[in-house]
């Protein structure tokens, strides 16, 4: 029973990060009506949060994607995960002239 | 401010901006504008007066402000209790924050509990869940499209549009065709001398585009009223006043009753300016707006909640 369970957390401990490392993970800040940082590189499979740390609600809106997050009050997050490459533009839905780009790799 | 000393013969325009903290009492007489502060020489209203409430955001909460609901309330109290009782009310939009149910409600029921006939548009916040239904819901009856009408009073012609629904590249309001169609057929039949009232939330002109404070078509809309003696157009959403008056038509942008935001080419961005604690009062309040008679002045007069 105890070799098995060493083996097991053993496992577990060379997935999870394998698994975490795969498919890797970016944030991005929102504060004072800007995406931060405006261009954002990135391998494919990485999951992207943004943060809002704005006063004011903010949305996330990939047009060419379809992409259309929640409006987030302050200290949401909405994540989405990139599977293909190419340069991805985006705009806030409340604020459109905030705009920033996601370039996947 | 007094501006007789501009000819008023002369065409182009000219810009006077009172930013929060000051009150101004404001009349437009033929196409010759006269300002005045507070106090100096308030209009004596004979005729119609209506009370103009903006952005109460309903719903925000972080540290600038956070009893917005006290603070609206503290508007609706000195709307309806002016010496000239409003007849009506306007709330320039974003009477939500993030256009929750409980934020409708709220709204509903400090609105209602003034007895007075509330005129509404919608702000983008208003909008933001089920593609504006809520608002509808709560304040579409009798209206066209996104939430567009006229109404008349005492031989006013109001027209409440909607610029909120489709925020362009840079962020600017807009009207889009369907409603400029609409326009231009609802003021067809009035005859020149009908003082308009036009309101939206977005600015129709452009304050500054590089926040998006302006509406991308509102040129458009404003040429269908250029034979119109008066024209004021009431917006909100830049949270502080600023008045322009351009030939016949005096533009005007009212407080917030929930916070200030900063001002253009000054603050580093649009959002909610915070202002030393105990002075909050005097950048949030109302403005009143007194046709003294039919064929001549509106007067508005913008007041602090206090300062």
């Amino acid at each position: 029973m105890g070799k098995l369970f060493q083996r097991g957390l053993l496992l577990a401990c060379l997935i999870a990060p394998a698994a975490a490392w795969s498919y890797g993970a970016a944030e991005l800040k929102i504060d004072n009506f800007k995406f931060g940082p405006d261009t954002l590189t990135i391998t494919k499979g990485t999951g992207v949060t943004w943060i809002n740390q704005d006063d004011i609600p903010h949305s996330i809106v990939f047009s060419a994607l379809g992409v259309h997050s929640k409006v987030l009050d302050t200290d949401n997050a909405f994540t989405y995960q990139f599977d293909k490459a190419g340069t991805f533009s985006y705009v806030c839905g409340l604020h459109p002239f905030m705009h920033g780009q996601v370039v996947v790799k | 401010m007094s501006i007789d000393a501009f000819n008023p013969d002369r065409r182009g325009f000219l810009k006077c901006m009172t930013w929060a903290g000051s009150a101004m009492v404001w009349t437009v007489a033929g196409g010759i504008p006269r300002s005045h502060l507070i106090g100096q020489a308030e209009a004596a209203p004979t005729g119609l007066t209506f009370a103009q409430v903006s952005d109460s955001h309903l719903g925000f909460d972080r540290p600038v402000n956070t009893n917005v609901t006290g603070t609206f309330q503290e508007a609706l109290g000195q709307a309806t209790s002016m010496t000239e009782k409003p007849a009506f009310l306007i709330h320039t939009g974003d009477i939500t924050h993030l256009s929750k149910p409980e934020q409708f409600d709220t709204g509903a029921q400090l609105l209602s509990a003034t007895g007075l006939q509330v005129y509404t548009v919608p702000g983008e916040h208003d909008i933001l869940e089920d593609d504006g239904k809520s608002y509808l819901n709560h304040y579409g009856k009798g209206t066209r499209g996104d939430g567009w009408y006229s109404f008349d009073v005492q031989g006013v012609h109001f027209i409440g549009l909607v610029n909120v629904v489709n925020l362009q590249g840079n962020g600017l309001g807009d009207l889009g065709q369907a409603q400029l169609d609409w326009l231009e057929k609802d003021v067809k039949s009035l005859s020149s001398s009908t003082p308009i009232v036009l309101f939206a939330h977005v600015p129709l002109w452009i304050v500054y585009q590089d926040w998006g404070w302006g509406t991308k078509d509102g040129a458009q809309a404003l040429s269908y009223l250029k034979r119109f003696g008066s024209v004021t157009v009431l917006n909100g959403h830049i949270h502080q006043v600023m008045q322009k008056i351009e030939g016949r038509v005096a533009f005007h942008t009212a407080r917030s009753t929930a916070f200030p935001q900063g001002v253009p080419g000054v603050a580093k961005g649009p959002g909610p300016m915070s202002v030393p604690a105990g002075e909050l009062q005097t950048f949030l309040g109302t403005a009143r707006i007194s046709l003294v008679s039919t064929s001549s002045p509106l007067a508005i007069v913008d007041t602090p909640l206090a300062g």
